[in-house]
């Protein structure tokens, strides 16, 4: 059975024919054609498909598509705004924190998490935060720099010092 | 499956009632992959979040009444409670990454009924209650009451729980949960032990409450290391004496986290910590938990 969903994803209000019993993964991915959200696990272990869904990350993966319905979500496609990537993904970009790349956006919108509740996290906080997300290549010690160097250029963007 | 998010309990009673393979769930996180690994499909998928009850913490004048399906980040964030049962909070709160905090729940943690739950030996010291409704009505019962085995509880088909009742503790008490894993986080715990405790004013402890996950078909208290500290002060004796009794109670299996022999150990260990923790925090001192 198709269920209608009507939701706000990146911005934008968008309605979906969604199977009634299918992940809200599957239904970003093939129904609204956001590509950006990864299937790795599909068990909720490893973070690929991270979004957030009412500003709260969660795995797409174990959500089914109808609880999508009347919320507000953003994936990957959602951080950069227009040609400006997000802090984030210009840091992973010089730090060369991805390599094959699949885990990526699932690490940039659990680190959009952190950073949007808390701005200038330790090591030890950013390091469970992104305890969810799974990296089989790049290994994480430059992933969690590149978290600490977008804290940093967002608290001073913010403060509007240079 | 179908879906159906119901907005009062009676109406996903009633779909309880009608069809037979519906199934409620809150936050999915064990369900989906369940499904995945070859379980049976529910014909029926009821989503509880949409029902005012099954989601939110409301303080009351006793305590709190936690919806089954709010998601264990809120308590953990909510400064009052997390403040009042830094135990329960914490054995909550580590049920999986940031990303399942947002959608796992005490109700659904219970439920499930594994035998590693985090949160049930939280709710089992602080003598937390479930409230669950069916087809002839409501009725109230100690979260003890609830899991009978791996993956098996006692409540009806027609039955779900819609929330949990939660008193505030007395004064100069203070509760922990310790868990076991090879890891510091994502991992499902070996042992877990809970222990909630009041102190008195000679330092005696009083009201002493211990429990155990992982270690048996069902999370279980453990009344022999209660006793050993009951009217007692907290030190070297009475602690190996809860530690002795905790191993003794633990009926664990043989499996890849760990062995019987292994659990048991630390299980003895796990309580002696909690026992301190819960003690200093009776006594007024902050500690830092779980993580």
């Amino acid at each position: 059975m198709k269920t209608h969903v009507h939701c706000t994803i990146n911005g934008n209000e968008t309605d979906f024919l969604a199977d009634s019993g299918g992940t809200l993964l599957n239904a970003l991915r093939d129904d609204v054609g956001l590509t950006g959200v990864k299937e790795g696990c599909g068990t909720g272990d490893c973070g690929a498909c991270s979004i957030l869904v009412e500003e709260r990350v969660t795995c797409a993966c174990l959500i089914f598509a109808p609880e999508a319905q009347g919320t507000t979500i953003v994936t990957i496609e959602g951080l950069a705004e227009a040609d400006h990537l997000h802090p984030l993904q210009e840091t992973f970009l010089e730090g060369a924190a991805l390599q094959c790349g699949v885990c990526t956006p699932g690490f940039l919108m659990a680190a959009k998490a952190l950073l949007d509740k808390n701005p200038d996290p330790t090591e030890t906080e950013i390091r469970y935060a992104l305890a969810g997300n799974l990296c089989r290549c790049t290994g994480y010690d430059k992933i969690i720099r590149a978290v600490q160097d977008a804290a940093e250029r967002m608290r001073t963007n913010t403060n509007g010092a240079a | 499956m179908d879906y159906l998010a119901p907005t009062t309990v009676e109406e996903a009673v009633g779909a309880l009632v009608e069809q037979p393979d519906a199934r409620v769930f809150a936050g999915a996180t064990d369900l989906i992959p369940q499904i995945r690994a070859g379980r049976p499909e529910p014909g029926l998928l009821i989503d509880l979040k949409r029902i005012d009850r099954c989601t939110g913490v409301a303080e009351t004048d006793t305590g709190w009444t936690v919806g089954a399906a709010t998601p264990t980040s809120r308590l953990t964030e909510d400064p009052e409670f997390s403040g009042a049962l830094p135990g329960l909070s914490e054995a909550a709160g580590l049920i999986g990454s940031d990303q399942i905090q947002n959608r796992s729940s005490l109700g659904g943690n219970l439920c499930n009924a594994s035998p590693a739950a985090d949160s049930v030996p939280g709710m089992l010291i602080n003598d937390v209650r479930a409230v669950i409704a069916g087809a002839s009505g409501e009725r109230t019962v100690p979260v003890g009451d609830v899991t009978t085995g791996p993956g098996r509880t006692s409540l009806a088909d027609d039955e779900f729980i819609v929330e949990f009742e939660i008193d505030r503790p007395p004064a100069n008490t203070g509760d922990a949960y310790l868990r076991m894993i090879p890891r510091t986080e994502m991992d499902i715990a070996v042992v877990g032990a809970g222990v909630r405790l009041t102190l008195d004013d000679d330092g005696n402890c009083t009201d002493v409450r211990i429990a155990l996950g992982a270690v048996a078909p069902t999370a279980l208290r453990v009344p022999d290391a209660e006793a050993a500290l009951t009217g007692k002060p907290v030190d070297a004796e009475t602690l190996a004496a809860v530690a002795a009794a905790a191993s003794a109670a633990c009926n664990p299996i043989d499996d890849k986290r760990g062995t019987i022999a292994y659990r048991q150990q630390v299980a003895g260990v796990l309580a002696k910590r909690a026992v301190t923790i819960a003690a200093q925090r009776a006594a007024g001192q902050p500690v830092n938990g779980a993580h």
